[in-house]
């Protein structure tokens, strides 16, 4: 019994850490960004949606709705505030654009951080659930919104999947990823595939936000965390690999609920980490990382 | 000759006339918050040594504070004296720096920042499992502490960053700075022309740690507390890059330029409450993107160029 209720909340928990990580794996992937303002822009999505769902009353579909654009316009203020200066910057040198991006962006994720708290305080806050009520799978009582959260994790990344590989817009993104070089001497703009990846990633990482404060919650002390999974299981999947990070998410997602039932849950974080640094001495390029 | 005729040394001299002096014209109170913002030099110097030299993005130099103020703050629980704590609590950090380093010398930049995080989180959540003896998010009370009077606590702290200064910028003058430079920007060449490229990203990450870890035992005797929130917490670390970045990267003397700016800057803002942070995070933020070499580094481009 105890096993089915690990395998229902495992899978659930690791959906979401896909949800959560697939964003920012794109980013990296296409774009060659490692957004570490990640955290935050989760935050804002999850905050923004609890907040218009409880205090305007236009339940949590309208919340989930709004938290999703909030993450939008969060990481297009990422890319045109913070990311796209430092790399169109000519006082900083090619070779350095990585370390500034990181600071950059580890930066504006404090500021996020720290702006969410001053707007909503640090108290951890939980959306309505979008589906409510419990149902009995296999004996197991299960809340139906856990259910929903899978599959709507599930139907995006299926629906990136189509998106990706059998779109027009999808190849050029697999191409820019290849040779952003080649790209542009065929005569793509390389600056609006930029875009569309930003607005993917705002999109995916709205999702994960609304989807994650309706089932754990969220609160303004989580963003390092948040980032620091994300990037976890990134590096564990492989950087810039899509299935890997799905992979990697679910090792994580199951580890970790593994220990929080079956040791303690405070000792959750630990295996994850542990996990992730054993895979980088024996593989540094993580599960399925290419280079 | 022409040194002389520049400004940048004269002004730094007058600044550490004035530091020199301070005792003598200022309340306790900015003392106390004078020797916090020269400990905090130290770690930016530290740091200015890993990122700006060697090019690691070390996400994790409050691993090696941490470890540096815990470790003395146990021995002093346990009955040891305050300078065998701190030299116990250096031997911490210097072997914290090490286990940094192994990974340093097989990743490189995003997968090397994220293990150091990742030791960050570790040791955090050491701390809080083993709260007992740690005392966990509350801190550890240390029976030690350096002095009571805040002008003794105040020449504890500018001698030892004084010392410091002068040894990390030797160093980072010398051949290791340069040797490390040369690695961080281009690792094969280096070797190539024959440098011992482990041998000196080791060393550097044991000085790094030996000067970290000294300066995180004695902020904890000055304070006499070891907590998460001064020397563990990644506030700390995003803390120490604003200090770093904004004096100018690969300068030493601009890291403790930041450092103590950053401090007072703080404190000018305390009025603003939470919001005190998010103003330092964004004022950061803008010098990155528009003067990326720093406060010293645009000086002296806007010099070269006149």
């Amino acid at each position: 019994m105890r096993g089915l209720q690990i395998l229902i909340d495992g899978f659930a928990i690791s959906s979401l850490y896909g949800i959560g990580a697939l964003g920012f794996t794109l980013l990296f992937g296409v774009c060659g960004v490692l957004n570490l303002a990640h955290g935050g822009i989760i935050l804002v999505a999850g905050l923004f949606g609890w907040w218009f769902a409880s205090e305007y009353g236009i339940g949590p579909y309208g919340g989930a709705a709004i938290g999703i654009l909030a993450g939008l316009i969060a990481s297009y203020i990422t890319y045109f505030l913070v990311v796209r200066p430092i790399q169109r910057s000519r006082a900083i040198p090619k070779s350095e654009e990585e370390i500034f991006v990181l600071t950059g962006t580890l930066l504006w994720g404090v500021m996020i951080q720290d702006g969410m708290d001053y707007l909503f305080s640090n108290n951890p806050v939980t959306m309505q659930p979008l589906l409510p009520g419990v149902i009995n799978l296999f004996g197991v009582r299960t809340p139906r919104n856990e259910l929903l959260i899978a599959g709507i994790c599930w139907a995006v990344i299926g629906l990136l999947y189509l998106l990706v590989n059998h779109t027009r817009i999808g190849k050029q993104l697999l191409a820019a990823a290849i040779n952003p070089r080649g790209l542009t001497l065929l005569g793509f703009q390389l600056s609006r595939i930029y875009l569309v990846v930003w607005t993917i990633y705002g999109l995916l990482a709205g999702l994960a936000g609304v989807l994650l404060a309706s089932f754990f919650g969220v609160s303004s002390d989580n963003a390092g965390n948040l980032t620091a999974s994300a990037f976890t299981i990134v590096i564990l999947g492989g950087l810039g690999s899509v299935s890997g990070s799905l992979i990697a998410a679910y090792v994580v997602g199951y580890a970790e609920t593994l220990t929080a039932y079956l040791l303690a849950p405070t000792l959750r974080p630990i295996p994850a980490l542990l996990i992730l640094i054993l895979v980088l001495y024996i593989r540094p390029r993580g599960f399925l990382g290419r280079r | 000759m022409t040194l002389l005729r520049r400004p940048g040394p004269w002004i730094g001299l007058l600044l550490v006339l004035l530091a020199a002096t301070a005792p003598g014209w200022l309340g306790a109170y900015y003392l106390g918050v004078l020797s916090t913002a020269y400990y905090f030099g130290v770690f930016a110097m530290s740091w200015d040594l890993l990122f700006g030299f060697a090019g690691e993005v070390n996400f994790g130099p409050t691993f090696m504070i941490g470890t540096g103020a815990y470790a003395a703050g146990l021995m002093n629980n346990a009955g040891f004296g305050i300078p065998l704590c701190i030299a116990g609590g250096a031997a911490a950090a210097v072997v914290g720096g090490l286990i940094l380093a192994l990974p340093a010398l097989r990743l490189r930049g995003p997968y090397f920042g994220l293990v150091t995080l990742v030791a960050v989180l570790l040791l955090l959540d050491c701390i809080v499992i083993f709260a007992g003896v740690t005392g966990g998010e509350i801190g550890m009370m240390v029976p030690s502490i350096l002095s009571v009077s805040a002008v003794t606590n105040y020449w504890y702290a500018f001698g030892f960053l004084a010392i410091s200064a002068v040894i990390l910028f030797g160093l980072s003058r010398s051949s290791l700075g340069l040797i490390l430079q040369a690695t961080g920007q281009d690792r094969i060449g280096a070797a190539a022309l024959g440098f011992n490229v482990t041998k000196h990203k080791l060393a550097a990450f044991c000085i790094s740690a030996l000067f970290s870890g000294v300066a995180g035992a004695m902020i904890t005797f000055y304070e006499g507390i070891a907590s998460v929130d001064t020397v563990v917490s990644l506030a700390l670390t995003v803390q120490i890059v604003i200090a770093v970045v904004f004096g100018g990267r690969r300068t030493i003397v601009g890291a403790i330029i930041g450092g103590i700016f950053l401090i007072l800057f703080n404190e000018l803002l305390r009025p603003l409450g939470q919001l005190n942070s998010l103003v330092v995070s964004g004022i950061a933020l803008v010098v990155i993107i528009f003067f990326p070499d720093g406060a010293l580094g645009w000086m002296f481009h806007s010099r070269d160029e006149s």
